[in-house]
């Protein structure tokens, strides 16, 4: 089926059919519906067949790009550090050595995301976005409660099938706040989160020395230290140390601020 | 001039509506004052009596179906447009997100109907869906990509990003439907 149809709009693209050579036949496919816009689950049974060929003779389909990683944060003072490693895994293969899992999702509130590469960057860009709009219809800096409602709403929808497991901080009207989401839509509001497959070591760090009410530079040691913990103890985590401090009216988005595991130095 | 719609907003009170009744515009992107009357004139003729809902409202797909079913005649498949049938794929969804995402938007609106039914009572969801069915029919010709302003405007969809609006954005679809094909198909021709 052959699907060479220029869209409508363009008017010149009519006349120059006339000039085409007679041997391009275009064919129209014979479409009684409009297409549905979003998810398409046209090629499930067809992947499904596909595994189970390949199972057959032996062979595995590729996997898709996990972050298999270490994410925390926690709540000091005056605001928020998150922190993450910099390592995304491809099944056994470190596929990215140096990718940035600290995202956007507005100048108060960002956002570590754990899971599936494809499906955290999607989805905090989508949340971005809807933030964006958000904040401009009603005329205020987005909270962060808001950003998590988006968030476990939509992840919820899904079911568990977007893999994104997200540590989401900032600092909003009411003060300093962080959020761990889970990948089926569960939030929880603590003053110390961390996710991924580090989470344990960096918890084990967490739970050894965090304080409530630390300074800045104490509170940043903490997360590094917990950062690091994942990194040499998980698999799945490696590179450096990225941190984001967010307090009121400012956020140091710092990258890399500690290069645990150097490249070529054993 | 020719009037674009007969609907200038989609918050007109009911009366309006019931009055005016619906332009049978099958056949034009934009229904002239002409063309109505030469309709109301050829139906008189023939002997037709006026329906009172819209023919628009009538015709193929516009509501939507819950489930797999396939959506032939009688719920038969239609073998020649939508290829050749397998029971599972009617009885089992694909994936298990299939039947959910279908409907997703059904079923948000029906919670949100009988939720505010509850609380304000059953005019409010009566006149919220006329005005909803009413914003459902300004449409372009089927093989044409609606912009559907009213309708995102009723739904607050204008105002949100999802993936209906990344994913298999039809406006975006490299393939264009056969025009005279989807148009009998709308139209119960075919």
């Amino acid at each position: 089926m052959s699907s060479q149809m220029p869209h409508l709009s363009r008017a010149s693209s009519f006349t120059s059919r006339k000039h085409e050579p007679s041997s391009t036949k275009m064919a129209t496919l014979v479409v009684s519906r409009p297409p549905i816009a979003g998810f398409s689950f046209e090629n499930c049974k067809r992947n499904v067949l596909l595994e189970g060929e390949a199972s057959k003779l032996g062979c595995s389909l590729p996997a898709a790009r996990k972050t298999g990683t270490t994410i925390c944060g926690v709540v000091f003072k005056d605001g928020v550090v998150l922190g993450a490693d910099t390592r995304a895994t491809e099944g056994m293969v470190v596929a990215d050595k140096n990718c940035s899992k600290i995202h956007y999702i507005s100048p108060n509130i960002y956002c570590c995301g754990a899971g599936t590469a494809a499906d955290t960057e999607m989805t905090t860009q989508i949340i971005s976005s809807n933030l964006e709009l958000h904040s401009l219809s009603t005329g205020r800096l987005p909270r962060v409660a808001t950003a998590n409602r988006m968030l476990k709403q939509m992840l919820f929808r899904y079911q568990g099938y977007i893999g994104a497991a997200l540590v989401l901080g900032g600092v909003d009207c009411n003060g300093p706040h962080l959020y761990s989401i889970y990948p089926h839509g569960s939030t929880d509001k603590l003053p110390y989160v961390t996710m991924g497959s580090g989470s344990l070591a960096a918890m084990a760090v967490f739970e050894d020395r965090y304080k409530p009410d630390m300074e800045e530079e104490e509170a940043k040691r903490l997360v590094r230290d917990a950062i690091a913990a994942g990194i040499f103890n998980d698999l799945g985590s490696g590179s450096n140390i990225d941190l984001s401090v967010i307090t009121k009216g400012n956020v140091d988005y710092i990258r890399p601020h500690d290069e645990a595991n150097k490249k070529g130095i054993r | 001039m020719a009037t674009r719609t007969l609907f200038h907003s989609p918050l007109r009170p009911v009366e309006d509506f019931v009055g005016a009744g619906f332009a049978p515009d099958v056949s034009s992107y934009y229904t002239t004052q002409a063309e109505v009357r030469a309709y109301h004139r050829e139906s008189v003729t023939k002997g037709d009596k006026m329906n009172s809902r819209g023919l628009r409202s009538q015709l193929k797909d516009s509501v939507p179906v819950a489930g797999l079913c396939p959506q032939g005649a009688y719920g038969l498949q239609d073998s020649l447009r939508s290829g050749f049938t397998s029971i599972k794929n009617e009885l089992l969804p694909s994936h298990p997100l299939e039947l959910s995402e279908k409907n997703f938007q059904l079923n948000q609106d029906k919670m949100n109907f009988s939720t505010l039914r509850n609380i304000q009572g059953l005019h409010a969801p009566l006149k919220l869906q006329m005005e909803y069915r009413a914003a459902r029919q300004i449409q372009r010709l089927p093989f044409l990509p609606s912009s559907n302003l009213a309708l995102d405007t009723l739904r607050g969809s204008d105002e949100s990003i999802g993936f209906e609006d990344i994913l298999c954005d039809p406006a975006q679809s490299e393939v264009m439907g056969e025009p005279h094909m989807m148009v009998e198909y709308k139209l119960g021709m075919l």
